[in-house]
């Protein structure tokens, strides 16, 4: 029924145009003085009402009949043609089609631009309901401060610490390679790197930024965690197959391109003057931009490591394919120790049943995972606008 | 200005420049770090996945009993028992079950299935006797690729006396040539080489030869093993019958076209990207359709139309937000909303679309205000003054001019969605799928999932096929950057 319907708006929509144009072109034919609006306008603004009229319609019968319904086409067929004999008589020549049409249009932006603020509000609130399920089971002082996680073990145990303390550890690790790494590189390319150079260099971090991750994942598990196995036995060491060191370092390279495109954005955006007057004190290059350009860019630069932990943190498949499945409370980097997204990802894959803690559980993650971001991204972005007023 | 001043500057301004220079390098080699870590991470997975490519398959001379295939319905033949056949009247001599059994474990399950394809496009064929091509099995072809284990061939250049007691053959003369765990081939049959003493060799058969006549020099060789027979997955008795497969002539390698044009299967050989690369293209059908007029929409509303006030800038304030907002986030609120909620089937491209439709969204919002905003006022300016009214002047005007960067950056959001696999997770985009998906309700599975279900598997063979999937989705990947590239450079207009 829902193709029918479908294509029933959609050749009503179509009628509308042809009606409402053909109306007005016959009004501009026999009439002496010319229309307000153009004709095409009378047969977008017809169209508009056909398409709106059955549309709404049609949702209001699929909530109130279900969309399997014969009353869905036929409803929408109806009262579409209602809207296309009620508006042929608004045709005239003082008509303004073009104010109405315009108008309609403004509000089709504006719903559209309004779906980022309902994508908001349906994470929020999506993740929120579910949390609060969680919490009517389990208390919330139990999971924020709950030392043991085993959420199919009998009885279940919800204790976050352990998932905060392997998320944290594996996204220090990630930082401690990303940071210098990709500041660095910023600064070479920003300052040093020829035109040409600048040209090679940035689409190779540009490609690494979009190798997806589960590439990376597989890079991890597969080559990285066993060299980094083998070099930690050579030196005596015992490191855990999926150790949170080798899911680190290549988070770690994921997030390279991030640091330094952001950092390359914020040291070209520190006035030129600045450098100029630090040289004409006789300063050399690296003093220059160890004394003056690197201060100055610092809020920005703190908002791109910002913006790096939020997406360190919320990086799932490298570690789901590389780091460990059992939450061990461990500071130790080469021991195995699991995130906050690898638990999300374990509970909600496969079959589920959606009234039980275990999987609730996922969501209370989430909502964790959600707020940190939030939090994050939030001060990341004020600490740019901020300072990017300074300098404009 | 004394002496000593002028050394201790000069020694002051030496220390600043190493300084200098130091700073440079450490520059110059955090980006070769970047650099080389892409070209290992790119390199590695190539070497890993160039096996899968290609694929072994036994050419057979088949008799197509019309016994076993039912004329009226040829799909439904015993291909698989036919070729089998085909392979055992190559050993004639071979009757002991158990060594038929190891012969027939060479060939895939679905061996049979290119001869299947084969008769049913000319049924006539039936009864007679053909050629055909029959797939090995992943353990046969890993170790065709030398994956399994390295085998070096000798020649026999000594002479040896060859003698049975019981079970146990012995074999006596020069035995220079001889270490245990070797196999020697002489006399129509294959003897492993158990332990070397004095003057005697003690061996086992692994397919018993036809006569113990003296081993000349020139009539037998020696096949010896980088792995004992322990640590492969290829027993030894298989490995003779494949070199004397090898032998025949009869083995062929192929360009594995199988790879992109089957389904997914539990046997690697088997195993292809057909049912993904659709579910890919269904679900970035589903998200494009979706992603791109709501993007569009809402820059040419926030760029051209919005006034400054509390609401607009909270719509800005949630776009920048949800650019940074975990993937893996997203696939909560389509688990959420739209399985639960809603009631859209799970692991359907419909709900994988909507999903990664509003995860790209705040990129091509982003990507379309820049274009715009690059777009001069003065184009504006000039159709207003000519009495457009402001929405004729942005979609007859401006809209046009800022075409090229919107879809630069619609291909770049097309390009994350391609790639992104948690959200899909969580929406059951994991069933196993062998079939095209038919539809956008139907259960389908997509390129990055089926890399992920795949890496999960233990077989060796499927480890290659995971490394050359990746290197299929980096081969797409590369493609469509290139396209926005060259986008970028064809249509860059500096007013």
């Amino acid at each position: 029924m829902t193709a029918w319907t479908l294509l029933i708006i959609a050749a009503l929509t179509a009628i509308g145009f042809f009606v409402g144009q053909a109306r007005a072109q016959g009004l501009r034919n026999a009439g002496t003085a010319s229309l307000h609006s153009l004709p095409a306008y009378h047969g977008l603004l017809m169209a508009s009402m056909a398409l709106a009229v059955a549309g709404i319609t049609t949702l209001i019968v699929a909530l109130v009949a279900g969309s399997d319904s014969m009353l869905m086409p036929a409803a929408a067929a109806l009262l579409g043609t209602g809207a296309i004999a009620a508006s042929h008589r608004l045709i005239t020549r003082d008509f303004r089609a073009r104010n109405r049409f315009e108008y309609f249009v403004k509000l089709v932006l504006i719903a559209c631009s309004a779906v980022a603020v309902l994508t908001t509000v349906g994470i929020v609130f999506s993740v929120l309901f579910e949390t609060l399920a969680f919490f009517s089971e389990i208390s919330p002082i139990e999971f924020l401060f709950g030392t043991h996680w085993s959420p199919t073990s009998t009885p279940p145990s919800f204790g976050l610490i352990p998932l905060l303390v392997g998320t944290l550890l594996i996204t220090l690790i990630a930082i401690v390679v990303a940071g210098p790494l990709g500041l660095l590189s910023a600064i070479y390319m920003a300052e040093y790197s020829s035109r040409s150079m600048r040209g090679v260099l940035k689409p190779m971090l540009e490609i690494l930024a979009g190798v997806p991750t589960v590439v990376l994942g597989f890079f991890a598990a597969l080559t990285v965690a066993p060299l980094v196995r083998n070099t930690g036995e050579s030196l005596g060491l015992s490191v855990a197959s999926e150790s949170a060191l080798a899911a680190g370092l290549v988070m770690g390279m994921m997030i390279v391109p991030l640091i330094s495109s952001l950092s390359d954005d914020i040291i070209n955006a520190v006035p030129q003057a600045l450098r100029d007057g630090s040289y004409a004190m006789g300063a050399t290059k690296s003093e220059t931009i160890k004394r003056v350009v690197l201060p100055a860019a610092l809020p920005g630069i703190v908002s791109a490591f910002m913006l790096a932990i939020s997406r360190a943190i919320g990086e799932t498949m490298i570690v789901v394919m590389a780091a460990g499945l059992a939450a061990n409370l461990s500071f130790n980097p080469l021991a195995a120790v699991t995130t906050i997204t690898v638990q999300i990802a374990t509970l909600l894959v496969g079959d589920q049943e959606f009234d039980s803690a275990k999987t609730l559980s996922a969501f209370a993650l989430g909502f964790v995972l959600f707020c940190f971001t939030l939090v994050l991204n939030y001060i990341a972005l004020r600490i740019v606008q901020r300072y990017r007023e300074q300098y404009d | 200005m004394t002496d000593t001043f002028d050394k201790g500057n000069a020694a002051f301004i030496a220390r600043r420049y190493g300084s200098e220079r130091r700073f440079k390098a450490y520059g110059a080699a955090a980006l070769a770090v970047s650099v080389l870590f892409l070209v290992y991470l790119i390199v590695d997975i190539g070497i890993k996945a160039w096996p899968s490519f290609f694929e072994h398959r036994a050419v057979l001379e088949v008799n197509l009993d019309a016994s076993k295939i039912p004329a009226n319905d040829v799909l439904k033949g015993d291909f698989e028992g036919v070729v089998r056949a085909g392979l055992r009247d190559l050993f004639p001599g071979l009757t002991a079950r158990a060594d038929v059994r190891s012969l027939t474990s060479l060939l895939s399950a679905g061996a049979g299935d290119d001869l299947r394809q084969q008769i049913a496009a000319n049924p006539v064929l039936i009864g007679s006797t053909v050629r055909a091509t029959a797939l090995l099995g992943d353990d046969a072809d890993l170790y065709l690729k030398g994956m399994l284990t390295t085998t070096l061939r000798s020649a026999g250049t000594t002479t040896l006396q060859l003698a049975q007691t019981g079970e146990e053959f012995i074999l006596t003369g020069d035995l220079s040539q001889l270490a245990a765990g070797q196999i020697v081939r002489a006399n129509g049959g294959a003897l492993r080489i158990a332990s070397v003493e004095t003057g005697l060799a003690q061996a086992e058969a692994i397919l018993p030869p036809t006569t113990l006549n003296t081993l000349t020099p020139g009539t037998w060789d020696i096949l010896s093993f980088s792995h004992a027979e322990a640590d492969r997955r290829i027993d030894d008795r298989q490995v003779v019958l494949l070199e004397a497969l090898r032998d025949k002539g009869v083995i062929e390698k192929h360009f594995a076209w199988r790879f992109f044009t089957s389904g997914d299967s539990r046997e690697p050989e088997l195993a292809g990207l057909r049912g993904a690369i659709f579910g890919s293209l269904l679900t970035l059908i589903m998200t494009l359709s979706l992603s791109v007029p709501l993007g569009i929409a809402a820059a040419v509303y926030l760029e051209e139309f919005a006034a400054k006030n509390k609401w607009t800038e909270l719509i800005e304030v949630n776009i920048n937000n949800l650019a940074a907002v975990p993937s893996i986030i997203f696939g909560l609120l389509g688990l959420a909303v739209f399985i639960n909620f809603f009631g859209l089937p799970r692991s359907a491209p419909l709900v994988g679309g909507l999903v990664l439709a509003l995860l790209v969204l705040p990129t091509i919002i982003i990507a379309s205000r820049a274009a715009l905003k690059a777009v001069p006022p003065s184009i504006k300016e000039a159709a207003l003054g000519v009495g457009a009214s402001h929405q004729q002047a942005v979609f007859h005007h401006v809209l046009p001019l800022a075409v090229p960067g919107i879809l630069t950056g619609t291909i770049l959001g097309v390009a994350r969605a391609l790639g992104e696999t948690a959200p899909l997770l969580m929406i059951g985009m994991v069933a196993f799928i062998v079939d095209v998906p038919k539809g956008f309700t139907e259960a389908a599975t997509v390129l990055p999932v089926q890399i992920f279900l795949w890496s999960d598997l233990p077989e060796v063979a499927f480890q290659s096929r995971t490394a050359a999937a990746i290197i299929v989705l980096l081969v797409i990947l590369f493609c469509l950057n290139a396209v926005a590239i060259y986008m970028r450079k064809r249509f860059e207009r500096r007013w």
